[in-house]
């Protein structure tokens, strides 16, 4: 079944057209990463996926739910979809498991202690149950990451979406962002993930996309993708990534 | 003629709940019509906000003296009676919601964008974003200004004196009057002001360092 699909998205900033026909489907289960150049249009992409961007023109399906802009119906797809961000953006003045358990408890309607159940739960997953009374403020940049991917997780979604959530932290500290986001995709969760991480691409991508210009420039199977690009730009990103 | 002596003294004591119960009067009145309009500052409507902004600069363009002035004798052309009392509370209310409502939106706007965005990527409600997300921080944020305007205010109340209000400021003009000894009238009224407003400017300076130390993290 497909959790992801979207028919040539088009967007523009401005006069600037940033998205220029981008059409994916992504089946459940499976993991896309997608790579390009500052500005090719992936992170824009991602944020179309759950309504934090508008679209000019295209249609997307998330998990059932049509792309809408009336609030109600665009919170009924939210629900369904997780979105972790580069710069973590946990609620300063909540606890980390306060943090988790607002959405459950508040869209939701969960009630307070199996929220709490939750929230132990799936910070355990992501390796810190033992900072549930911690504010943001005390944990390290991974750590807060990590929060962040559990406060998604705790909605149960059908899909989680990763915008370089690596990319502000120290290098000692995305190794244990990404072996969490390792761990999800073991256990088949349907992800998309915008990255910087080639080697993390390759290992847990099934499927990795190179953006180029706002359209989709060459796709393919991660093993493949990247031991044989085709097209003279992805040979040339990847070299330049690399270095 | 009378000396100034402790029921002078007390007289003017005596006129503090006066003081405090206008500032009260105002504070909550100005409080209430601050949340909406600094709400209605950040709403999507741009008449909204624009019809909020002409009011609020109106008011701050204001002196409260005239404004007083306006409340106490404009309901008379219209036959209406109305206290003195009423007349300052009602001022001090409108003068006291467009300063409360300024400093409450800059609060709101202060919080960054993305808290907006990933509590709307948690599928929270506008109304529940604001309220668990953006107030609990907009609060913080803005409380050392907010008790620094409520001894703003106190102070303020002193002008209802003019439209024969006896506050403090009145009571001692009042003893004044009656002992020739303005010099110790005054300082009585300036030592019970201070007495009001150290502890809360005091108690704003500390929630103004609790802040700045907090504003330290994320």
């Amino acid at each position: 079944m497909s959790v992801v699909v979207a028919k040539n998205i088009r967007k523009s900033f401005g006069a600037l057209e940033v998205l220029k026909g981008v059409s994916l489907t992504v089946e459940g289960g499976e993991v896309v990463a997608l790579i390009g150049r500052s500005g090719s249009g992936k992170s824009t992409f991602l944020r179309c996926l759950n309504g934090l961007e508008s679209v000019d023109s295209g249609e997307i399906e998330v998990a059932g739910h049509g792309m809408s802009r009336k609030p109600a119906e665009l919170r009924q797809l939210r629900r369904d979809v997780g979105i972790v961000f580069q710069s973590y953006n946990l609620f300063p003045h909540l606890t980390a498991g306060e943090n988790i358990m607002l959405a459950p408890v508040q869209v939701k309607c969960m009630g307070k202690d199996a929220a709490r159940a939750e929230a132990k739960r799936c910070l355990a997953l992501v390796g810190l149950g033992d900072r549930f009374e911690a504010y943001p403020d005390m944990l390290s940049g991974g750590q807060q990451q990590r929060v962040a991917i559990a406060r998604s997780l705790a909605m149960q979604p059908k899909v989680m979406l990763f915008d370089e959530v690596t990319s502000a932290l120290d290098p000692e500290l995305t190794g244990e962002v990404l072996a969490v986001i390792e761990n999800l995709a073991r256990d088949g969760m349907t992800m998309l993930l915008v990255t910087h991480e080639m080697g993390f691409a390759r290992r847990v991508a099934n499927r990795t996309i190179f953006m180029k210009d706002g359209v989709i420039h060459e796709e393919g199977p991660s093993a493949e993708f990247f031991s044989a690009p085709k097209t003279p730009e992805l040979q040339a990103f990847l070299r330049s990534e690399v270095g | 003629m009378r000396t100034f002596g402790s029921p002078e003294f007390l007289f003017i004591v005596y006129a503090l709940r006066w003081t405090l119960s206008l500032t009260v009067l105002a504070f909550v009145g100005g409080g209430i019509m601050g949340i909406v309009l600094a709400l209605l500052r950040i709403a999507r409507s741009r008449t909204l906000r624009t019809i909020t902004s002409f009011y609020m600069q109106v008011i701050q363009g204001l002196p409260l003296l005239v404004l007083l002035f306006l409340c106490y004798y404009a309901p008379s052309l219209f036959g209406i009676e109305i206290a003195a009392l009423t007349a300052a509370a009602i001022a001090l209310t409108i003068n006291s919601s467009a300063f409360l409502g300024a400093i409450w939106e800059s609060a709101l706007r202060a919080i960054p964008k993305a808290q907006w965005e990933s509590a709307d990527a948690l599928a929270l409600t506008p109304y529940k974003t604001l309220r668990f997300v953006i107030a609990p921080q907009a609060i913080r944020l803005a409380l050392p200004s907010t008790v620094g305007f409520l001894v703003q205010i106190i102070k303020q109340t002193s002008l209802a004196s003019i439209i024969g209000f006896i506050e403090i400021t009145r009571a001692g003009q009042l003893v004044s009057n009656a002992t020739f000894e303005p010099l110790k009238a005054f300082l009585s009224v300036a030592a019970l002001y201070f007495a009001v407003c150290f502890p809360l400017t005091q108690f704003s300076l500390w929630l103004e360092r609790r802040t700045a130390r907090r504003g330290a993290g994320t």
